[in-house]
């Protein structure tokens, strides 16, 4: 097991946005979060990460890399240096392995504010893996990418949780992963009797 | 943390704007004030240590919002959040390159402009001393304000509101230690340092509830 | 039964509800009577003339526009620890109140100062500190205003009400160093209080005691008004 929750309600602000949240994830898994939007995906992802009260969550070895809309790259730096940040903020030294896997070798002295998205999009992920963290959180990784992008990302997904990683993702497209299960949004939605707005609470017997 | 340090000197001088921009305008501050008050020698003389004060702390104010806004914008303290290193470890490197970029640069002007402003020989090693020692806790406090208003869109006039009294007593302190004539500026002198320790030494834990409340 | 029950909003509203009249009635009967046995009933000082009865409004403003941070101080502690909403909401509804004491603090200080030093304004290490109380009032409740979520926002300011009361005591001491000798001894209201004889410090405590209770009746009034306005909004994001 590497995370667990339970009964998890989930604000963004005042509003309660999904309620009762309970799952837990062993490795290998990939967990793919469906939902119209506004249905909670990224309110879920950044609870998970511990954005937000991490009161029901549970990690197992502590180690969760996440990655939202926006990839935390610095256009005035170039892809080596970025990449070399990050390696010394989680204090790992796979960062060779990274560049030669996503095959960033021939931009790694470009700067990043030269890059495509889909290349951003590349160093986000390489991100994730020298984080060497057992969990993934992803919020929409291949929004606005084309599909050879999007299946190199969705390739590193799946290599990630055959090396007993385990990932949670949030997508509208059908990956093509083994051990993958889908979790609807729609069951979580906040039902009357979930609201607890303290400045309602007993206000009207 | 020190190769959170290492990239924000690194983005600072590639920015351009980073030493220059600070110390241009710690030199626009300190020119005004003969302008304004007329070019008399003793009166420059005896209000140098104030005016070199206040210019510090206003150029150092001009850089604050940097210090969060540019990595909030972009998606990286999301990540620097969720990663092994605590936020108040992530603000205390933030705070020390903030101060490397504005407040030692800021230090070493400050000898060429005591000499526009006519300040008095013996004060220029307690004008030295008391910026060195002074400007970390600028430094610190301002992260604090920088953190408290991240989330805030054109957020700098409210910045300059939080942070400018929370400056009070290090300028008070600071500027009385340069003055000539004050009888104790070795007195002075280590409050100012215990000012600056005691901001080190905490305010990275307000600046990381802060930034907690922030990201929610 | 313990006390953080009334921290529960609609607690909270029952009993204020029934308390805030006695609470009304009460300060404006003590704060008319003392201000009134200290006008019109005491002797004008031999030295000072009638001019010394203005510590009759100073002195309890003065200290309530102290007293207000520090129960902002509390709060903001009680809601960064338990996250009691009221506590955070009657913090924000101290501040405007404070601001007000230290104003007519401020004010009346200046009109005694006149006849007494010759001057409205002096930067007297005291009258600095409350300048410089005005500005961390100013700062925290544009901090409130500035933010959209108000559970942010009262973290934020919360924090900073912490930070601040540091550094606004930090001032408070280092204004002695600042303007040593320029005014020597220009100490003044609050030692003076000590040699007032009986006939001045009756009247004086029933004014504090008012004002106390007058400082309670408003916060309670507009944390009141804050609870309803956070269930309007919960109203709405209910969709009701």
């Amino acid at each position: 097991m590497l995370l667990n929750v339970t009964n998890l309600n989930c604000r963004r602000g005042p509003k309660l946005i999904i309620a009762n949240v309970s799952l837990s994830v062993t490795a290998g898994e990939c967990i793919i979060l469906r939902g119209p939007n506004g249905s909670g995906k990224t309110t879920l992802l950044r609870f998970l990460a511990g954005l937000s009260d991490n009161a029901g969550i549970k990690t197992y070895n502590n180690s969760i890399a996440y990655s939202g809309h926006l990839d935390g790259v610095k256009s005035t730096l170039t892809v080596n240096e970025n990449l070399s940040f990050w390696a010394g903020i989680y204090a790992t030294n796979n960062l060779d392995k990274v560049i030669k896997k996503l095959n960033l070798e021939d931009l790694s002295n470009n700067l990043v504010g030269e890059l495509s998205t889909g290349q951003k999009r590349r160093l986000g992920l390489a991100r994730m893996l020298i984080s060497n963290a057992k969990i993934w959180l992803m919020d929409e990784p291949t929004s606005s990418l084309d599909t050879s992008t999007s299946s190199l990302i969705f390739e590193a997904i799946n290599l990630h949780c055959k090396n007993d990683g385990a990932a949670i993702i949030s997508t509208h497209i059908n990956l093509n992963i083994p051990k993958s299960r889908v979790l609807n949004m729609e069951d979580f939605a906040v039902k009357r009797e979930d609201e607890d707005d303290p400045f309602l609470k007993g206000s009207f017997q | 943390m020190k190769s959170l340090i290492l990239r924000d000197l690194r983005l600072a001088v590639r920015s351009g704007g980073g030493f220059a921009l600070t110390l241009s305008f710690f030199l626009i501050v300190v020119m005004m004030v003969p302008f304004g008050v007329g070019a008399n020698l003793d009166l420059l003389a005896r209000i140098a240590p104030g005016v070199l004060w206040i210019g510090a702390l206003l150029s150092c104010l001009l850089s604050l919002d940097r210090i969060f806004q540019l990595d909030w914008e972009d998606g990286t303290l999301e990540a620097l959040a969720t990663s092994p290193i605590p936020l108040s470890g992530i603000a205390t490197a933030k705070a020390t390159a903030h101060w490397i970029i504005t407040g030692l640069p800021i230090t070493i002007a400050a000898i060429p402009l005591g000499y526009l402003l006519n300040l008095e020989t013996e004060a220029y090693i307690w004008l030295v001393a008391s910026l060195s020692v002074g400007t970390p806790a600028l430094s610190f406090i301002g992260a604090f304000g920088a953190a408290i208003t991240v989330g805030i869109k054109r957020g700098g006039l409210l910045l300059s509101l939080l942070v400018l009294p929370l400056y009070i007593p290090t300028l008070m302190l600071g500027a009385q230690c340069v003055t000539i004539g004050s009888e104790t500026p070795i007195k002075l002198l280590a409050l100012v340092a215990a000012i600056s320790l005691f901001c080190i030494a905490l305010i990275p834990f307000a600046c990381a509830i802060a930034l907690r409340a922030n990201l929610k | 039964m313990s006390l953080w029950e009334y921290a529960n909003p609609a607690k909270f509203m029952a009993l204020s509800a029934r308390i805030l009249p006695y609470l009304a009635i009460a300060s404006s009967c003590l704060l008319l009577a003392g201000l009134f046995w200290g006008f019109f009933l005491t002797p004008a000082d031999y030295k000072q003339g009638s001019t010394v009865k203005i510590i009759f409004l100073h002195v309890p403003a003065a200290l309530m526009a102290i007293n207000a941070w520090l129960m902002m101080l509390v709060t903001s502690l009680v809601w960064l620890i338990r996250r009691h909403h009221v506590s955070a909401l009657a913090a924000k509804a101290a501040a405007p109140i404070g601001i007000t004491m230290t104003l007519i603090a401020i004010a009346t200080g200046a009109i005694w100062g006149k006849p007494m030093w010759g001057t409205y304004w002096a930067w007297d290490p005291r009258l600095t500190s409350f300048m410089i109380l005005l500005v961390f009032y100013f700062g925290y409740l544009a901090l409130w205003e500035a933010i959209e979520d108000k559970d942010t926002a009262a973290d934020l300011t919360s924090i900073l009400c912490i930070v601040g009361s540091i550094f606004a005591l930090l001032s408070r001491y280092a204004v002695n160093f600042w303007s040593q000798g320029l005014h020597q001894g220009a100490s003044l209201s609050l030692d003076k209080e000590q040699h007032v004889d009986n006939t001045f410090y009756l009247p004086l405590l029933v004014c504090i005691v008012g004002m106390v209770l007058l400082f309670l009746t408003l916060v309670l009034i507009r944390t009141r008004t804050e609870i309803r306005s956070r269930r309007l909004i919960a109203l709405r994001l209910r969709g009701i």
